[in-house]
């Protein structure tokens, strides 16, 4: 599904944001991306978006090779990729309603099937009330089930969220991680960023943790060689 | 398409001002051209009157048959920079001279003898009335046997040319200037609405928008404001037409080519500006 082999990314000014990171990122999981600000989490999902090129090493996403990737492949991707961000990234001139149409409309979906198709991922993250609302008139953990929505739409095998509780409060942020966890449970796969550990404590998913742009902990490979280590 | 069309006009409906400052810009710029385009019409209009004037005149010897002279005539008009032959005989000169010249209108009556020459008037066609081509008819005018002198203003067919020369280089380069000018501040307003949607743009990156799906509307929106802009800059200049018509001097408007022109300049802009601003966004980010 996502697979990252000896991955290096250098910022334009010279350093390097991931040093030969290899991970993979199965059909259906849910993984938690942790680490410090600036650890290089925002990296990793903007290369399985290709949203920056890969300096070196190799990153495949659904059938995609970043390295082969034209340009008008990239759109091609993001229909398969549903991507959620901190700050939402809604339209703030179309209502909540339009935010998830305008994601359909951008692949050529059919006319007839949006509307059908937006109520429904609408009344999934639970706003179908609000489907006439526009993004001022949401509190931010509705905004962010918006976004949802708009990610989930275009049925993408994956779901990559920036932090996406990073600005909402607490009882928001539980509501919000409690729908990527139904997402999850539906089959799509999860993949996380986050800096809170009581979130991910919560829940028995895999954690792959970042410092300093190398991957240091892995629980999927950690565990499994504690597991064959005991006897 | 009509998603095109659709998110085109919403973009006029959710940006009214900037939507409408466009435009006016647009039609501002366009109407500066218009004006200078208008004194450029009145000017070749101005010297294509003067130059109809053009006429070489070549003087019988007395006492030429008129056989000769109708053949010549016909011979003269086939030439190719000959618009029209004109054989005036001794008579109908002394007629006009009569009839034009009234303050020697008594002595004329008094004259004994016609002392007019008889002669042919040659008039160009309007694209061979300048100097070179006038003395090369005048030239083989005279080539003629009975023609005794030919006469056409020397002077002023060369003035004229100078002056046509100068006006089509000012023409040339004060045009140039002002549409250049005129695509800078198109291109500007173009690049500004471009910008004021660069994070909508973003988001139908990321959502998986194609880059021909997000250029479209703005092409689109691009034309409709540059032909808005050149629709406005017509009225404009039509209004400024009929006050300089009404208080100044007789002028003439564009035709309607030269309206059309004007417009579909005015959306080529607006839509290779738009073309220009969105793909060089598009490539940045």
């Amino acid at each position: 599904m996502i697979k990252f082999t000896n991955v290096f990314k250098a910022f334009p000014k010279g350093g390097l944001a991931l040093k030969d990171v290899s991970f993979h990122i199965a059909k259906g999981e849910f993984v938690f991306l942790t680490g410090h600000s600036g650890a290089g989490k925002s990296t990793v999902l903007k290369l399985v978006y290709a949203d920056e090129p890969v300096t070196s090493g190799e990153v495949r996403v659904s059938g995609f090779n970043a390295a082969d990737l034209r340009p008008r492949d990239v759109p091609m991707l993001r229909r398969r990729l549903g991507i959620v961000f901190q700050d939402f990234r809604l339209l703030e001139d179309r209502t909540a309603e339009e935010n998830v149409a305008f994601a359909l409309e951008v692949t050529g979906a059919r006319r007839s099937s949006i509307a059908a198709r937006v109520m429904r991922v609408l009344t999934q993250v639970g706003l179908a009330a609000k489907a006439q609302a526009y993004p001022r008139e949401l509190s931010g953990g509705e905004q962010q089930r918006v976004a949802i929505a708009r990610a989930l739409v275009n049925e993408p095998s994956v779901l990559l969220a920036d932090e996406p509780t990073g600005n909402l409060d607490e009882r928001a942020t539980r509501g919000v991680f409690q729908l990527l966890r139904d997402i999850n449970a539906s089959g799509t796969a999860v993949v996380m960023a986050t800096h809170d550990l009581d979130l991910v404590r919560q829940a028995p998913y895999r954690v792959i943790e970042l410092q300093e742009g190398a991957l240091v902990y892995d629980s999927a490979v950690d565990e499994s060689r504690d597991q064959a280590a005991t006897p | 398409m009509n998603l095109t069309i659709r998110e085109a006009l919403l973009a006029f409906r959710r940006a009214p001002l900037l939507s409408a400052l466009s435009v006016t810009t647009i039609a501002f710029s366009l109407f500066v051209v218009g004006l200078f385009g208008l004194v450029a019409v009145n000017l070749q209009d101005a010297l294509r009157g003067v130059a109809e004037r053009v006429e070489i005149v070549a003087y019988l010897l007395p006492g030429t048959p008129i056989e000769p002279i109708t053949l010549a005539t016909k011979d003269i008009e086939a030439f190719p920079e000959v618009q029209s032959a004109t054989y005036v005989s001794e008579d109908s000169a002394l007629a006009r001279a009569r009839a034009e010249l009234v303050e020697f209108r008594d002595v004329l009556q008094e004259l004994e003898r016609n002392p007019l020459p008889a002669s042919i008037e040659v008039k160009l066609r309007p694209r061979f009335r300048d100097a070179d081509h006038v003395n090369d008819v005048a030239e083989r005018l005279r080539g003629f046997g009975f023609v005794d002198d030919v006469r056409f203003g020397r002077d002023w067919v060369e003035k004229l040319d100078r002056l046509r020369q100068v006006a089509a280089a000012v023409g040339l380069v004060v045009g140039a200037a002002f549409a250049v000018v005129a695509i800078i501040i198109i291109g500007t307003t173009i690049r500004m609405a471009v910008l004021q949607r660069s994070r909508e743009i973003a988001i139908m990156r990321l959502v998986g928008a194609t880059n021909g799906f997000i250029r479209r509307p703005f092409l689109l929106q691009g034309a409709i404001k540059g032909m808005l802009g050149g629709l406005v800059a017509i009225g404009l200049s039509y209004g400024a037409y009929t006050l300089i018509n009404r208080w100044l001097i007789q002028a003439s408007f564009f035709s309607n080519e030269q309206a059309v022109a004007i417009v579909g300049f005015g959306t080529l802009i607006g839509l290779f500006g738009s073309a220009a601003s969105v793909g060089r966004h598009l490539r940045r980010v």
